[in-house]
């Protein structure tokens, strides 16, 4: 249902994604596996229209949506949970995610089934909803960022290493959730350093390297790959 | 709830203070500082919807202010138009050419929207200084007529004018209380924490920053508008940038970004001034000094540091039976998990 087709983007002279083509199926969980500076969240930022590619196109079920600008995007129901956690600390977590379902702030009634839903995901977070976000600990806080992702209500969520900096126990109750998520009915794009954690969730995973893919197959046919172990799994 | 209730009651006695002041104090000199200090509130609420909650640092608000107050002008001497109907008429152009001024200026971000509105400030200043037949150039603008009456109220008393002006400052802080608590006031303020966030949400930041920087601009017309009728005199001093800094010095001293603020930092910096004022142009040198420690020391400013205050009292409280709870379970269990909390953005 999104597809990337043959995308470059640019930083200046500097280019950061070379001809870069994959898809994501409907209902799947994709993973684009990579090292820091492969360009992982470069091609999400692109998917959200924050970046414009300098060629190639980017579709949704058959449609363009390259040159729509990014609220058109989420619109549409693609929606990235950006890297490193970026909440609005001052709010508290349920102004935290009344802003995430921004695009249907006149459905009252779709909101508070939306938020009932992330409570019941992150029971945490149901807790916590009067505390200011920028008080919760590291796992919360990439819980509410999800949670305040899912609140638009997408049909394509976009996880940028949702799983950086968590403690291994907080690692696994995370892609546990992500697949739960997934088998809602969200079709999901799984940016990761941690490729035998995602890849034990994923359908189809992509090998991100200095900007091109250089490996794609099934979760089952990367996880067997040699190369793949050795550079992204040590064994 | 205690610190709530006692916030209500703090604006109720500060209301009900403003409303007996004229009754409290005869002295027509205060009286006069009063109204103009209320005036300035209201174009500071103007400067803080957009640069405290939006966060986009305008420093073309004092050329709105002229603006608003010479369009009164003209339109009721030159034009004659009635004054109520100009008084509206003058800040709808104001506001109309801050729209278009803004569909400009947003294209740019930061300090490069800063410097584009000073330019933008400069210019009105320019245009007001030069176009002599229209705004009467350096000698400046006479004859402005005190606000018309409205059936049985008359404004022709400094009293009743104090009046007039304190019910706008109360319409404009009722709005900016309405509007900083509801969604609108939150999409600014997530446009001020990170705009590329604010756009992954699906936020339409060209259009929530244009709403803001129209409404912000129509605060500051309006405090024009009404500096016009109350002092009766414009000269062109009014739209240059040192009015702008008197505005910026006030949000800073208040609080910008707070809705106490420009009331709080607009009184003291006023009442400083006044009571330095044996000095001179000296006073500055007082004055400049008192203001950089201000910064150093509450650089949220006054109602900003309080507020700071009561939210670190208020987490720390809600925080003792957690932390006492989770040292518990750290004695039995010694599963500290090296999770951070993350820093503000
Ligand atoms: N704003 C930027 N300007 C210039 N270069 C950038 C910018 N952001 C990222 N890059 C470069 O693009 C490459 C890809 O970065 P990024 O997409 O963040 O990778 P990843 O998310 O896989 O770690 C890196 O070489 C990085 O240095
Ligand atoms: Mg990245």
């Amino acid at each position: 249902m999104l597809e990337v087709a043959n995308v470059s983007v640019r930083y200046g002279s500097f280019t950061a994604i070379r001809d870069v083509t994959f898809s994501v199926k409907r209902g799947e969980i994709a993973v684009l596996l990579g090292a820091n500076g492969a360009g992982k969240s470069t091609l999400f930022r692109t998917i959200s229209g924050l970046h414009k590619p300098v060629r190639g196109e980017i579709r949704l079920d058959g449609e363009r949506i390259d040159s729509l600008p990014p609220d058109r995007i989420v619109g549409r129901g693609v929606v990235q949970c950006a890297e490193g956690r970026k909440l609005f600390p001052r709010m508290s977590v349920y102004e935290n995610l009344l802003m995430g379902a921004y695009v249907h702030r006149k459905d009252k009634e779709g909101i508070r089934r939306s938020i009932e839903h992330v409570y019941e995901l992150f029971p945490i977070l149901r807790d916590k909803q009067n505390a200011p976000a920028g008080s919760l600990s590291g796992g919360q806080q990439q819980m509410l960022a999800i949670g305040r992702a899912l609140m638009s209500r997408p049909s394509v969520l976009l996880l940028d290493e949702p799983s950086i900096g968590l403690a291994p126990l907080i690692v696994e109750q995370m892609f546990a959730t992500i697949k739960q998520i997934n088998e809602g009915g969200t079709t999901i794009l799984l940016a990761e350093q941690n490729a035998h954690a995602a890849l034990s969730i994923a359908h189809r995973g992509y090998v991100f390297e200095n900007g091109t893919i250089v490996a794609s197959g099934t979760a089952e046919e990367l996880l067997a790959n040699d190369d793949v172990r050795k550079a992204y799994i040590g064994a | 709830m205690a610190v709530f209730a006692n916030r209500r009651l703090w604006i109720a006695v500060l209301a009900a203070l403003a409303l007996a002041f004229p009754l409290l104090v005869t002295n027509s000199y205060y009286l006069h500082i009063m109204t103009i200090s209320f005036i300035w509130m209201i174009a500071v609420y103007g400067l803080n919807l957009f640069a405290g909650y939006t966060g986009y640092l305008s420093l073309a608000h004092a050329g709105f202010f002229a603006m608003g107050a010479y369009a009164l002008g003209i339109l009721t001497v030159k034009v004659g138009v009635p004054f109520w109907l100009a008084f509206v008429l003058a800040c709808l152009f104001t506001t109309l050419l801050g729209a278009v001024i803004g569909l400009v200026a947003l294209r740019t971000k930061e300090h490069f929207f800063a410097i584009y509105t000073l330019c933008v400030g400069y210019i009105i200043y320019l245009v007001i200084d030069k176009w002599d037949s229209l705004t009467g150039g350096v000698r400046g603008f006479i004859g402005i007529p005190a606000p018309a009456d409205i059936g049985p109220l008359s404004f022709q008393t400094p009293v009743a004018q104090y009046y007039l002006v304190l019910f706008f400052l109360f319409a404009v802080i009722f709005v900016m209380y309405r509007l900083v608590y509801s969604l609108t006031g939150r999409t600014y303020i997530a446009i001020r924490n990170s705009e590329e966030l604010a756009l992954t949400l699906g936020i339409s930041t060209m259009k929530n920053k244009l709403a803001s920087f129209v409404l912000s601009v129509f605060f500051t017309s309006l405090a024009g508008a009404l500096y016009a009728s109350f002092i009766r005199f414009l000269g062109p001093d009014i739209a240059y940038i040192s009015v702008m800094f008197d505005f910026l010095t006030y949000l800073l001293v208040g609080g910008i970004g707070t809705l106490a603020g420009p009331v709080v930092g607009t009184l003291l910096v006023t009442f400083l001034s006044q009571q330095l004022q044996f000095l001179q142009d000296y006073r500055m040198l007082i004055f400049g000094p008192i203001l950089t420690l201000l910064i150093i020391f509450y650089p949220h400013g006054i109602a900003g540091g309080f507020i700071r205050y009561q939210a670190k009292r208020k987490e720390a409280r809600r925080l003792e039976p957690e932390a006492n709870r989770a040292a518990a379970e750290l004695a039995v269990s010694s599963q500290g998990r090296g999770e951070r909390h993350a820093e503000e953005g």
